[in-house]
């Protein structure tokens, strides 16, 4: 059994595999029980596991341990509660930006990462960032929406 | 963490958990140690199988349907305080447990507020009538001076009052059903009819929220079935030794059915993929491209006349008689997350938490799997990814089951991508002929359909699942695919009608309910083929439905639809518009109608597409949507599954095929089968329209209906082609495009 360590939602978190080449998502989830990341494909084709690693939106079933050790990731936990959510997360709620909710943690950490970088996407900026988001039951329209609204809120804020 | 009905001491015992869900849709939990927690009474002519009301007034509402994602979770807490005149923060609700909710049916068919609903408003207002009731005994007053509102009933002097909790004390409310009790005026609405926001979505929005998948019990092990080369394979031998290098894993086989259990996820990952196993051949499959001529070949269990109206004969040899072909392909649910389960399968008792849509359904089904008795299996609701049917969920489930009994522990089985898309049961493939003749004034006056289906075995109990079969536990043979026959003659004025139905006994792959199943098929049909007769009369396609429609709430959708989309007349022929029409790129609108099941919800549908001639490729630039399902009673829900249906559809009809050789299916990845990405999402334009004072209809399935035919009639409009095959893809287009040379 190999020891790893990250930095996990500001949390340094130490987790032990017998695997080096484990994708990170297991151990988020299993280990550490942060259930915002999900499983979706286990083949980077539908964004739904995706997690922040220093700053970026990444798969995180296409990230082994050995290579998210010392790096400082963040999950959809991390970015805030429903008491006191992060502003896209407030957006994707003001929108009822979701139907079953599976997609939202890749279109809400993709969205985080994109506003980082672009504070005022237009709307094409939007679906091409999110293109490697699938959503099966159609909530694409209101995730635009609530990305719309989470970029507007942040400028009004300051944040952006 | 609220503990509801069990000590606090009884809940630190540990156990099985059972997870409802507060308004703010954290989990509440508490704990039980045996399968049938409480005696819960669940008959369906009982006010207490639905209702409960605690001594502090507020309620906790029992839903045998659940909330696919679909906003029930709201909708069902909005019915029923409505009718008792509190607050929806005041309700809990509790779904889809066998032990504890009443068996309403499955979630399936839009049926959730149209059935499920409607019984919990009834037994709402069956318990306004007996609190009034037992109100007016205790305070002394007569029944018309006392009012109930925000859990108290007061007198109307304000004199005397008292709270709802106490008229019902720490009993069962002992009430039977009245089907005739009072319901509230929706003049006097105050809850229904408003877009409250979904109460889960705080949690699931910050990871917060137990999905299935999120699930876990102390000592539980991780498990993956895994599933033979070839559909039908019997297993010959196992080479258990060939996980031995993964830390803990264990190899589980009865007879035909093999997995792998492991202490973590990964292990059981690892073992599941270096596992040594030599199958033999498959039962041999169609596969995919030979669906039409395995459809038309037979054997066929029956021919059923299924609508004969007036005399179709004149039809054979008619010269000006129009025929056509349409078909639609296999489709997987496609669901985003693999489907989940747990299981933790006791000796003498088990629980299984689980996605389906049908938990009261698979019920017995587990019992008898599991050799328990009934009362001594529960399946627990929990939610996962989006299922519009049944997807892999409960074969899952059965996966887990065997697993947990087998080894002992509780049990998790996650399937993995290429099982969803490979193993989930499939929509069946449908291959219908059409054949109509107009009049001299361009009506229809002969309409005739012949549809090649799989047929669904009368009264199945379940749909047969994997585990079992391969297990050799006997379980109910046959398959179920829906009500595929609906919707097959033109909502229109057609004096002379026929449907035959050529009922296949198997079905290509083993089939189960897609969202409007076969409706979703034959809309695509029929509207399709109505644009064709619309154009042979030279007829605008609006023009040509509204005239020989006459019901007013189709009218009005069509109309609205038509205004939304700015429609404008034209004369039903094709004529290549837009600003290259010349050249390489052609725009074109179109349209279709459906009255959902001849007798639900009303959908008008409006596309406008563009077509790029030298790639094939259909770009979809804007829908409208015109929608009336009667009293809506959440607007904002109504308009997300709205939506939902109209990207889902377009999904399926531009990119969806599920594809199998003669072994297995062969688009297992989210490449080989594809779904609609974010770019590809056009404008969406809904109108809902309102009637508080009809029925609630479901909204879950109608609108994915007239998509597909108003996208095909779009392109005909583009580029003068028409597609009669879904899904539309670009090497079709540029196929139908040679053709016309």
């Amino acid at each position: 059994m190999a020891k790893f360590s990250f930095t996990v939602n500001g949390k340094r978190r130490n987790v032990v595999s017998w695997d080096p080449q484990q994708p990170l998502l297991y151990v988020l989830r299993n280990q550490l029980e942060l259930h915002g990341p999900k499983f979706g494909c286990g083949l980077g084709q539908c964004g739904s596991c995706t997690v922040l690693i220093e700053g970026k939106a990444v798969q995180a079933c296409m990230v082994t341990i050995a290579e998210a050790a010392g790096k400082h990731i963040t999950t959809l936990e991390g970015l805030g509660s429903p008491q006191q959510p992060h502003p896209v997360q407030a957006a994707f709620i003001a929108e009822q930006a979701a139907q079953c909710g599976y997609c939202s943690n890749g279109m809400i950490m993709t969205s985080v990462a994109l506003l980082q970088q672009t504070p005022q996407p237009s709307d094409e900026q939007v679906k091409s960032a999110l293109a490697g988001n699938l959503c099966r039951c159609g909530s694409y329209d209101r995730v635009l929406r609530a990305v719309r609204l989470a970029a507007a809120s942040m400028k009004s804020k300051g944040r952006a | 963490m609220k503990v509801t009905g069990l000590s606090r001491r009884k809940f630190l015992k540990g156990g099985a958990l059972v997870i409802g869900y507060s308004f703010t849709g954290l989990p509440l939990a508490w704990a039980k140690g045996e399968a049938k927690p409480q005696a819960r009474i669940l008959n369906l002519d009982e006010v207490d199988a639905f209702l409960a009301v605690r001594p502090d007034g507020s309620v906790i509402v029992y839903s045998g349907k659940v909330d696919l994602g679909t906003g029930h979770r709201i909708a069902m807490r909005q019915m029923v305080a409505e009718e008792l005149s509190i607050g929806v923060d005041r309700i809990e609700l509790i779904e889809g447990d066998t032990a504890l909710t009443p068996n309403q049916g499955p979630t399936a068919g839009s049926t959730g507020v149209m059935r499920g609903g409607v019984q919990l408003r009834q037994a709402a207002a069956t318990a306004r009538e007996a609190l009034l009731l037992r109100a007016s005994a205790q305070l002394q007053r007569p029944l018309g001076e006392l009012s109930l509102g925000d859990g108290l009933v007061r007198s109307a002097d304000g004199s005397a009052r008292v709270g709802i909790g106490a008229l019902v004390g720490d009993r069962a409310f002992g009430v039977k059903m009245n089907p005739k009790a009072p319901l509230k005026s929706p003049a006097h609405y105050t809850v229904v009819g408003k877009s409250l926001p979904r109460p889960d979505l705080p949690a699931k929005m910050s990871g917060r929220h137990v999905y299935v998948h999120d699930f876990s019990l102390p000592r539980m092990l991780h498990g993956r079935p895994v599933r033979p080369t070839a559909v039908g394979a019997t297993l010959l031998e196992v080479d258990a030794a060939s996980v031995r290098h993964i830390p803990g894993a264990r190899v589980v086989r009865i007879k035909d059915f093999v997995g792998v259990v492991a202490p973590d996820e990964w292990s059981a990952i690892c073992a599941a993929r270096a596992l040594k196993l030599r199958w033999s051949a498959g039962s041999g499959l169609v596969g995919h491209e030979n669906l039409h001529e395995w459809a038309r070949r037979g054997p066929f269990v029956k021919e059923e006349v299924i609508v004969s109206k007036g005399d179709t004969r004149g039809l054979v040899g008619n010269p000006q008689r129009l025929s056509a072909t349409y078909s639609w392909p296999v489709q997987s649910h496609a669901s985003l997350g693999p489907s989940c389960a747990v299981a933790d399968v006791k000796t003498d008792q088990a629980t299984i938490w689980t996605a389906s849509q049908a938990t009261h359904r698979f019920h017995p089904a587990f019992a008898h799997m599991l050799d328990l008795p009934l009362d001594q299996v529960r399946l627990i609701y929990l939610d996962g990814a989006g299922c519009y049917g049944m997807n892999g969920h409960d074969d899952a489930a059965a996966d887990a089951a065997l697993l947990s009994k087998a080894v002992g522990r509780p049990v998790r089985v996650q399937w993995m991508r290429e099982d969803e898309l490979g193993w989930d049961p499939k929509g069946p493939p449908q291959l219908l002929d059409l054949r109509a003749a107009l009049d001299a004034q361009g009506h229809i006056d002969a309409w005739e359909v012949e549809m090649w289906v799989p047929i669904a075995t009368a009264k199945l109990a379940h749909v047969p699942l994997l585990a079992p079969s391969d297990a050799g536990i006997a379980q109910p043979a046959g398959q179920s695919v829906g009500l595929v026959a609906q919707n097959a003659v033109p909502p229109y004025r057609v004096p002379n009608a026929k449907v035959t139905a050529h009922w296949l006994g198997p079905a290509p792959l083993r089939p189960s309910n897609i969202r409007a199943p076969g409706k979703v098929a034959n809309c695509f049909a029929v509207e399709s083929f109505v644009d064709e007769l619309a154009a042979a009369a030279r007829l605008d396609p609006l023009e040509f439905r509204l005239r020989d429609l006459s019901d007013p709430r189709g009218i009005e959708v069509l109309k609205r639809c038509a205004a939304l989309a700015g429609w404008t007349p034209r004369s039903g022929e094709a004529r290549p518009h837009g600003p290259d029409a010349a050249g390489t790129r052609a725009s074109g609108r179109g349209l279709a109608y459906i009255h959902y099941k001849d007798n639900e919800t009303y959908v008008a549908i409006a596309v406008e597409v563009e077509v790029a001639k030298q790639s094939g490729e259909i770009r979809v630039k804007r829908v409208c949507c015109a929608h009336d399902c009667g009293l809506m009673i959440n607007p904002d829900a109504v308009r997300n599954q709205v939506a939902g249906n109209i990207l889902q559809s377009l999904s399926r009809c531009l990119f969806e095929e599920t594809t199998f050789d003669r072994q297995r299916v062969t688009s297992v990845d989210w490449a080989s089968y594809r779904i609609l990405r974010f770019p590809e999402i056009p404008e969406l334009r809904l109108d809902l329209v309102h009637r508080p004072d009809l029925p609630p209809l479901g909204a879950g399935e109608a609108a994915s209906t007239p998509v597909p035919a108003a996208l095909a009639n779009a392109v005909y409009d583009a580029v003068g082609v028409r597609m009669r095959q879904v899904p539309l893809t670009p090497g079709r287009v540029l196929d139908a495009l040679g053709k016309l040379g």
